[in-house]
């Protein structure tokens, strides 16, 4: 199993958001994780990629053998566990290739592997970059500086397709696109989708699902999973709603 | 017996009495006459406290207490010394003054065209060079100002360059000051001398060197006269000793199209304090004043620059970035001033100060001040600390903690780089930024 979450408890400022997720991901696998605003999705991103504003107040993570909560951000991603941001971060003065070349680097040095050279990087860059048909001069640009919101979501599946992670989780990646700009991305990620990794999509709208078909969808309300189910699931929340859930959980013997 | 000890002035007219009596055949140039009005100038003023509004943040009290010695002396080192602050093995122009004095010896200049003078200010006093009285002390105000008064109650060497209408000058002028200051603490004063002729075109490497930690004060003044669509792009560098005091000061007349560049890159000196004054006195040009100080430990660093916008159609770009470790303190105090009669001005200005430690301080005060009503203006400063939202973003890429620290202090500060234009320079830059923080 690559990826095993038990009765994980977290809270930001003395609220708790999660409350006891439970959730099995192995590898080849694609989950949806969907739920309403607010519900504590987001979060369940933030915890897996080391955010360091929440605090675990009970549960842990299990990422292919490893206890996870206990490594920084930094050895998560060498680990091979990637996010993809909800609102990634412009980095003005650091250009793509920059960011990238560094952060392979590191997780090649981390894993005892050379480093590439020039040659080979930017021929890996190359190639993934037509992925998500991203136009070789954002390479050279500032990080996200001045990218579309579009943009900005190819860039973070490009950074995926180059550092090649175990476990990817996209957070929201398919808000704010238009249909093309949807198409490209779910494209990209449906590229890499492999039996060596698992992706973990993280999602308001049943929309991204047509493109990216799941194995498993979960709904997440007020901080646990409520319903497991097929690529199914999405179609009959899409239908009903969410309110279909929430009222569900109120009829719901305490 | 009891014998008080002189105080900082009366150490300084001592000093004077002295330099006089080694003047020899000179004491009859007009250059004199000026030194010894500059003298009484000086005897006149007082140093500045903090009580006097453009020195509150910084404090040179300290000075009163110092004793420096007069440097007028040659001295030799070898070309090691030197050639480590070369930006490019190729140099062409290259001009060093040790501890203030012009050393032939470390200087070399190649192909120089016809009609352009790039020489000492020793060697054109004693051939009475006639650009020294028709420019010498011609910006900058000689009263009440301490400093300058001191420089210039000592004019004995410095740099002046001339280049006369129509010429562009394709290599840059590295004027190196190289300080190397023991047993004795020198009070070096170079004096400089920039003259840009009609539709000519320079670019001039003003850099301040040590290699030691040897303590000296270096009061330097520069004088800089763009004509008519004359272009100067000017970098002034300090590298040095970390026991040292700089006080620097610029002066700039800008006549009509002329183009004005200056980049200030500072690591800082154990007390800094350097001043631009910009005057346009031609309507339709522009001046960009950059700055980037990046200082440790107990350093002190003052940037304090005014932009005086004093006729039409002019624009001005200011930008300051300082980077703040240690007990370090820094100030920026940038003016820019629109005159009532200088309308269609467009005049920005900002200051960005990041602090890495929480026991630096920074004092910043952006100013504004506009008497004229149809103009472009605007000022800002921001002071903070590393972006945590990107610094998180980083890690989650696989980049550590120190590395992604280093990449976004190199960003900020590249940013006021990346606008020269001699991309040796700029490589030099770079790599001055990489070894202080990676």
């Amino acid at each position: 199993m690559l990826l095993e979450i038990k009765n994980l408890h977290a809270s930001i400022n003395g609220n708790e958001i999660l409350k006891g997720i439970d959730l099995h991901v192995n590898f080849g696998e694609v989950h949806a994780i969907m739920g309403p605003n607010g519900s504590g999705k987001s979060t369940l991103a933030s915890i897996l990629a080391g955010r360091e504003d929440y605090e675990i107040t009970e549960g842990e993570i299990c990422y292919n053998g490893k206890n996870l909560l206990e490594l920084a951000p930094e050895d998560r991603a060498r680990e091979g566990v990637f996010l993809a941001f909800q609102y990634p971060v412009e980095i003005p003065g650091v250009s793509n290739t920059n960011l990238l070349k560094t952060a392979l680097n590191e997780i090649r040095k981390y894993r005892g592997e050379e480093e590439l050279d020039a040659i080979e990087f930017l021929s890996l860059l190359k190639e993934k970059s037509k992925l998500v048909d991203l136009d070789q001069k954002f390479l050279s640009r500032s990080v996200n500086e001045g990218f579309s919101g579009g943009e900005k979501k190819r860039n973070e599946i490009f950074q995926m397709a180059v550092l090649n992670p175990k476990l990817a989780i996209l957070d929201e990646t398919d808000s704010g696109l238009d249909i093309d700009a949807l198409r490209i991305v779910a494209n990209g990620v449906n590229k890499l989708r492999s039996k060596e990794n698992a992706i973990v999509l993280v999602t308001h709208y049943q929309r991204l699902l047509n493109y990216i078909v799941p194995d498993f969808v979960h709904v997440l309300y007020q901080g646990k999973i409520v319903k497991s189910g097929s690529k199914e699931l999405a179609l009959e929340l899409e239908e009903k709603g969410y309110d279909w859930i929430k009222n569900q959980k109120e009829e719901m013997p305490v | 017996m009891n014998q008080r000890k002189l105080t900082f002035k009366e150490l300084c007219l001592k000093g004077f009495e002295e330099f006089e009596k080694n003047l020899n055949g000179e004491k009859n140039h007009p250059v004199h006459g000026y030194r010894k009005k500059s003298i009484q100038h000086f005897l006149d003023s007082d140093i500045p406290t903090i009580k006097n509004e453009e020195w509150k943040y910084t404090n040179v009290s300290f000075l009163s207490k110092e004793r420096f010695e007069i440097s007028t002396k040659k001295s030799d080192f070898s070309f090691d010394h030197i050639s480590k602050f070369l930006f490019d093995n190729l140099e062409h122009n290259l001009v060093t003054f040790v501890n203030g004095v012009y050393n032939k010896n470390l200087s070399k200049l190649l192909d120089i065209q016809p009609g352009v003078q790039i020489l000492s200010i020793a060697e054109a006093i004693k051939n009475g060079n006639p650009l020294i009285e028709k420019y010498l002390g011609h910006l900058v105000e000689n009263q009440n100002n301490f400093f300058t008064t001191l420089n210039s109650s000592f004019i004995y060497d410095g740099a002046l360059i001339y280049v006369p209408d129509g010429k562009a000058i394709e290599e840059t002028i590295h004027l190196i000051f190289y300080q190397n200051s023991f047993p004795t603490k020198s009070l070096i004063q170079p004096r400089n001398i920039f003259i840009v002729g009609k539709n000519s075109q320079v670019s001039i490497l003003e850099h301040y060197v040590s290699d030691t930690d040897t303590e000296y004060f270096t009061n330097t003044v520069t004088e800089i006269f763009v004509d008519e669509n004359g272009v100067l792009d000017h970098i002034k560098l300090q590298e040095e000793s970390l026991k040292s005091v700089h006080i620097g000061r610029m002066d700039i007349s800008q006549k009509r199209n002329s183009i004005f560049s200056s980049h200030l890159i500072s690591t800082g000196a154990k007390f800094s304090r350097n001043e631009f004054n910009s005057r346009f006195d031609g309507e339709n040009a522009e001046s960009t004043l950059n700055g980037l100080f990046m200082i440790d430990g107990d350093q002190v660093f003052d940037a304090h620059t005014l932009i005086d916008h004093a006729v039409p159609h002019c624009n001005s770009h200011e930008h300051y970035k300082g980077i703040l470790q240690g007990n370090s303190i820094g100030v920026f105090n940038g003016k820019v001033m629109v005159r009532p009669d200088a309308q269609k001005t467009n005049a920005f200005q900002e200051n960005n100060t990041i602090l890495l430690s929480d026991s630096a301080t920074m004092n910043t005060k952006p100013q504004l001040e506009i008497f004229a009503d149809d103009v472009k203006c605007s000022h800002g400063a921001t002071i903070g600390k590393l972006n945590e939202e990107a610094k998180f973003y980083l890690k989650s890429r696989g980049i550590g903690q120190d590395a992604a620290n280093a990449i976004l202090i190199h960003a900020f500060a590249s940013e006021v780089i990346k606008s020269i234009k001699i991309e040796a320079l700029r490589d030099y830059l770079e790599k001055i930024i990489t070894r202080k923080f990676n």
